[in-house]
C-alpha cells in the first residue's frame, strides 16, 4: 500500500488535470519525498514542494500576479482541550471541549499574508489561515466551529502551535519565477504518523483559481515503533515481556551483586 | 545521549534516566525501601505523562523488590504464609486500583488524583515518620531506652476472628488484618505507581506486629507480586507501560541499590528514618505546591480517538 502511494499521487494529479479544463491555468506539483521515514532520533526535519503555474491560451494575457496558498493537513483525531480553573485552593481541570477530527499536524503557507490575497469573505470560504480553518467541537448536542477568538479554539491552536504541530506562514511560499514556486514543510520531532494531504490553492486579483492536491506520508520506523505498535496491539504479550524482563533484571543484578 | 520513549512519546536523555534510577535506587537501598514514591515524581518532573510515570514505574519497582526478595529468600526472611495471606488482598486491591485508575482517566481527572493522594500520602507519612525519628533521637540522647515493640500488649485487631499461626514470623494473628493491609497497599500502588514499601512496614511492625527479622523480606513479596500484576494489568488496559523507560529504570535502579544499602548500615537506625521522613515530607509538599501554584498554562490538549469510526 505503501508502494502504491507515489502512484496514488500521479493518479490523483491526472484526475485534477482532467478536471480541470474549465480553467484557463493549470498547477502542476511535487513534493520532494512521497514517503518520509522517521527514526526514534529524528530531530526534525523538511519536505519541499516544488510547482509551476501552467498557462494556456485561455489565459488573460495581462494575468500575471499570481498568489498561492499550500495547506498540510496530517492525520485526523478527536482531542480534548481541558482548561484548569482554581476551585477549593488548587488548580484542577474543570471545563473541557472536544474537537472531532482535527488534523494532527496543520500548516498553511503563502506567498504574502492571507489578508492581502484574497477579501475576509473569501479567506473564510477557502480557510486560509489558522482562524479560517474548520475545527469542529462538540459543543454539547451540536457539532460546530465557533469564532476564532473562541478561549478553547485559540488555547487549542496555541498549544498545537507551540509544538511546531500547527503553524502558518505567510512568506513561506517564494516564486521563483512568477510561475515557478516552492515551499518547505517543515516537519517536528513529534509529528503523528500518517498520511498528510497537501492541498494547493492558486489565487489571482482576490480570487480562487485553480487548486489541486497531493499527499505524502510520514511512518515511523525502528525498534521504539515496534514496542509502541506491541504495546498497544498486544497488550498482554507485551505486559507479561515486560513483567519478564523486569524479573530477569531482578534476579541478574542479586547474582551480579551477590555478597556471598 | 538522546533517545525516544515509545510509550511517553517523548525523547529522553538515557543518562538522565539513568542517573534517577541509580539515585533513587541508592536511596532505596540506603532505607530499605522500593523508591516508587520517589521515582513517579521524579519521572513527572521532567516531562513524562503521571499515567506513563505510573504504569512504568510498576515494572521497575517489580525488578528491585525481586532482586531484594530473592537474597532474603536465602536468609530465610521471608515467612511464605504471611506473604500468602497479604497476596490475597494485594492483588484484589491491585485489580481495584488499576480499575480506578482507568475510570479517573476517563474522566480526565487523573493527574489531578495522582498528585493530591501523593500530597496527603506522603504528607502524612513523611510528618510521621519525621516526627517519630525526632522523637527516638531526642529519647536515645536522653538515655532512655526505645522500646519498638512492646510485648504483651494487646489491640483490638488481636481480637478478630479466623486466626492463623504464621510459625516463621512467630506470631498468631486473625486474616483479616492481614488482607486488609494487602488490599489497602495494591490499590495504592497500582493508582499511584507505588510499591507501597514505606507504608507496609511501620503497618507490618505497628498494626500487625511482625517481627523486624521477616517484615521486610515478607513486604517485598507482597510488592513483587503486586508489582507484576499491576504491570500486566496496565499494560493490557490502558497501553501505558514503557518498557524502554523501564529497563533504563531498572539497570540504574538496581545498581545504586547496592550503593546505597552500603551506605545506609554506617547510619544510625533513628537518623535513617529521620532522613526518611524529611525526603518523603519534601516530596509531599513539592507536589502540594504544584497544585496550589496558578500552572504556566490552564489549557491541556489529549487525544482521545484516532481514525474516524
Amino acid at each position: 500500500m505503501r508502494l502504491r502511494a507515489p502512484l496514488a499521487i500521479i493518479g490523483l494529479v491526472a484526475a485534477t488535470l482532467a478536471a480541470a479544463p474549465a480553467s484557463a491555468e493549470r498547477l502542476i506539483v511535487s513534493v520532494s519525498n512521497h514517503r518520509v521515514t522517521v527514526t526514534p532520533n529524528y530531530s526534525g526535519g523538511e519536505l519541499v514542494l516544488f510547482g509551476s503555474v501552467e498557462k494556456d491560451d485561455k489565459t488573460p494575457a495581462n494575468r500575471s500576479n499570481y498568489d498561492l496558498v499550500v495547506t498540510v493537513a496530517g492525520p485526523r483525531a478527536d482531542m480534548v482541550t481541558r482548561r484548569k480553573e482554581r476551585k477549593f485552593g488548587i488548580w484542577i481541570n474543570t471545563d473541557s471541549r472536544q474537537f472531532l477530527q482535527v488534523p494532527g499536524y496543520l500548516a498553511l503557507f503563502s506567498n504574502r499574508p492571507f489578508d492581502q490575497i484574497a477579501s475576509p469573505e473569501v479567506q473564510r470560504r477557502q480557510q486560509l489561515g489558522l482562524n479560517n480553518v474548520t475545527l469542529v467541537q462538540r459543543v454539547g448536542p451540536d457539532f460546530a466551529d465557533v469564532v476564532p477568538n473562541d478561549p478553547f479554539r485559540s488555547a487549542f491552536v496555541r498549544l498545537r502551535s507551540e509544538h511546531g504541530l500547527y503553524r502558518e506562514a505567510t512568506s513561506a511560499v517564494t516564486f521563483l519565477t512568477p510561475t515557478l514556486f516552492r515551499t518547505g514543510i517543515p516537519l517536528p520531532a513529534e509529528v503523528p504518523i500518517g498520511t498528510y494531504d497537501v492541498e494547493i490553492k492558486l489565487f489571482s486579483d482576490g480570487a480562487l483559481v485553480t487548486k489541486t492536491e497531493s499527499a505524502f506520508e510520514i511512518v515511523k520506523i525502528g525498534f521504539e515503533q515496534f514496542v509502541a505498535t506491541t504495546a498497544r496491539q498486544n497488550g498482554l504479550v507485551y505486559g507479561l515481556v515486560t513483567a519478564l524482563m523486569a524479573l530477569m533484571t531482578g534476579w541478574m543484578a542479586s547474582i551480579v551483586f551477590r555478597k556471598d | 545521549m538522546q533517545l525516544y520513549l515509545p510509550i511517553a512519546d517523548i525523547p529522553v536523555n538515557v543518562f538522565l534516566i539513568l542517573a534517577m534510577g541509580a539515585a533513587v535506587g541508592f536511596v532505596s537501598g540506603m532505607f530499605g525501601i522500593g523508591g516508587g514514591f520517589l521515582m513517579t515524581p521524579l519521572l513527572i518532573f521532567v516531562g513524562i505523562a503521571p499515567a506513563v510515570a505510573v504504569a512504568s514505574v510498576a515494572s521497575h519497582i517489580a525488578a528491585s523488590s525481586f532482586s531484594g526478595a530473592i537474597s532474603y529468600w536465602r536468609r530465610r526472611a521471608i515467612d511464605p504464609l504471611l506473604a500468602a495471606v497479604l497476596l490475597v488482598g494485594g492483588t484484589l486491591g491491585t485489580a481495584l486500583g488499576v480499575w480506578t485508575f482507568t475510570f479517573l482517566r476517563s474522566l480526565g481527572q487523573l493527574d489531578l488524583m495522582i498528585a493530591l493522594s501523593y500530597v496527603i500520602l506522603l504528607t502524612t507519612v513523611g510528618g510521621l515518620m519525621f516526627w517519630e525519628g525526632l522523637r527516638a533521637m531526642l529519647r536515645a540522647r536522653g538515655g532512655r531506652p526505645v522500646a519498638l515493640r512492646k510485648p504483651g500488649s494487646h489491640v483490638w485487631i488481636h481480637g478478630l476472628p479466623l486466626k492463623l499461626r504464621f510459625k516463621r514470623s512467630k506470631i498468631y494473628l486473625s486474616v483479616i488484618p492481614v488482607v486488609v493491609v494487602g488490599l489497602v497497599i495494591g490499590f495504592i500502588g497500582a493508582v499511584m505507581g507505588i510499591g507501597g514499601g514505606f507504608i507496609l512496614v511501620p503497618l507490618m511492625i505497628y498494626v500487625l506486629r511482625v517481627p523486624t527479622s521477616t517484615v521486610i523480606g515478607t513486604s517485598m513479596v507482597l510488592t513483587l507480586v503486586t508489582m507484576v500484576f499491576a504491570t500486566m494489568l496496565h499494560a493490557v488496559t490502558n497501553h501505558l507501560v514503557d518498557a524502554v523507560l523501564a529497563l533504563i529504570l531498572m539497570i540504574g535502579g538496581v545498581t545504586g541499590a547496592q550503593f546505597g544499602a552500603r551506605a545506609g548500615q554506617k547510619i544510625r537506625g533513628e537518623h535513617l528514618r529521620l532522613l526518611l521522613g524529611l525526603l518523603v515530607l519534601a516530596v509531599g509538599i513539592r507536589f502540594a505546591v504544584e497544585l496550589v501554584i496558578r500552572p504556566q498554562d490552564l489549557y491541556s490538549i489529549r487525544e482521545t480517538g484516532g481514525a474516524p469510526p
